[in-house]
């Protein structure tokens, strides 16, 4: 294995196990609210489609001409890094608040109660609303995992590497019996970040006919300078909000234009948002 | 054909997610670096000027949008 070939499988893994915690804290909240067998019958019915999913697509990309293909899959991945980036730089500013897995867990349990008492048999919306949620959730993570093993004919490593995640929040999970609130989701998701964005950049650069520097080794240099721009963003983020005089202080508020960021929550019609 | 237009929409926000914009300054990007490298030029230097520029057009503007940070 490579030192790109590992660098993605660690990418894949912290990306699914963010994901991964997430959805857990859906379908605990379900499960300890209105009864355990729908809620894990639905999560399991959204793990086998987004299965199948990666199963169906995955020779599909493969297939496609290398330069095509890099070009399509390092865009996806620098779309989904900045994604991640511009949320993590936002929380890291001070500007968007901090996602709290523990909110999230009681604003999900809050919902699942105030939708009325469950009968003893099959729970419709507790297997609906985990289905969704661990199906959003985990949507992101398949293209991530398509996107890396079809570029690198590395599927089944990054498949590997996204189970071994799901696996272990999963363990944590059933542990603790509780929302995995300690876990550095947010640093995680700075760190995603920067993998994704980074090998975008050179996958989109490389599909496009450009030649890096140096080859492969110039992702020695893209990474750390994608989190150095992260960082003097931030940086340079909250300096502006204090010399405006905005009183920070440790209050991170929510803006206008971003959804609150506390996960998957469940409405009252049973509908599901979820931010990632 | 709402559900159409509904799965377009779900599309659409998980490509591009809370910033259209920056997604689409993105493609702009790959699209330039593309056309350069028609040209002959080995352009691998617009992605690493174009997507910090890109990304701190974006921040900045969703710190603004909520006034001093």
């Amino acid at each position: 294995m490579s030192g790109a070939d590992l660098a993605l499988a660690i990418s894949v893994f912290l990306a699914c196990a963010v994901e991964a915690v997430e959805a857990l804290t859906i379908v605990l909240a379900l499960g300890t609210t209105r009864g355990w067998r729908s809620a894990l019958a639905g999560a399991g019915a959204a793990v086998v489609a987004l299965a199948a999913l990666v199963a169906a697509l995955g020779p599909v990309l493969t297939s496609l001409p290398l330069d095509v293909l890099r070009v399509i899959i390092g865009g996806l991945l620098l779309l989904f890094g900045l994604q991640w980036l511009r949320k993590a730089i936002l929380r890291w500013a001070g500007v968007k608040q901090m996602h709290d897995e523990l909110l999230a867990f009681q604003a999900e349990s809050r919902a699942a109660r105030a939708h009325g008492a469950t009968g003893s048999g099959f729970d419709g919306y507790s297997f609906s609303v985990c289905f969704q949620g661990v199906l959003l959730e985990g949507l992101e993570v398949a293209f991530i995992v398509l996107s890396v093993g079809a570029n690198q004919h590395r599927l089944p490593l990054a498949a590997a590497a996204a189970g071994a995640a799901i696996v272990v929040v999963v363990a944590a999970g059933v542990a603790l019996r509780a929302p995995l609130a300690r876990v550095p989701e947010n640093t995680l998701k700075l760190l995603v970040g920067v993998m994704l964005t980074s090998f975008g950049m050179f996958w989109s650069g490389e599909g496009a006919g450009a030649s890096w520097p140096g080859g492969e080794v110039a992702l020695a240099a893209i990474v750390p300078g994608v989190f150095l721009c992260a960082w003097a963003m931030a940086h340079r983020l909250r300096r502006i909000g204090g010399a405006d005089g905005g009183d920070r202080g440790g209050a991170q508020r929510l803006g206008a234009g971003d959804a609150p960021d506390a996960g998957a929550v469940a409405t009252d019609s049973g509908r599901l948002t979820v931010t990632r | 054909m709402r559900h159409i237009a509904r799965a377009a929409g779900a599309a659409w926000r998980f490509i591009a997610g809370d910033d259209w914009r920056l997604a689409l300054g993105v493609v702009v990007a790959i699209g330039v670096m593309a056309a350069l490298v028609g040209l002959s030029l080995n352009a691998w230097w617009v992605l690493p000027v174009a997507v910090p520029v890109l990304l701190w057009i974006s921040v900045s503007r969703a710190a603004r949008r909520r006034g001093p940070v």
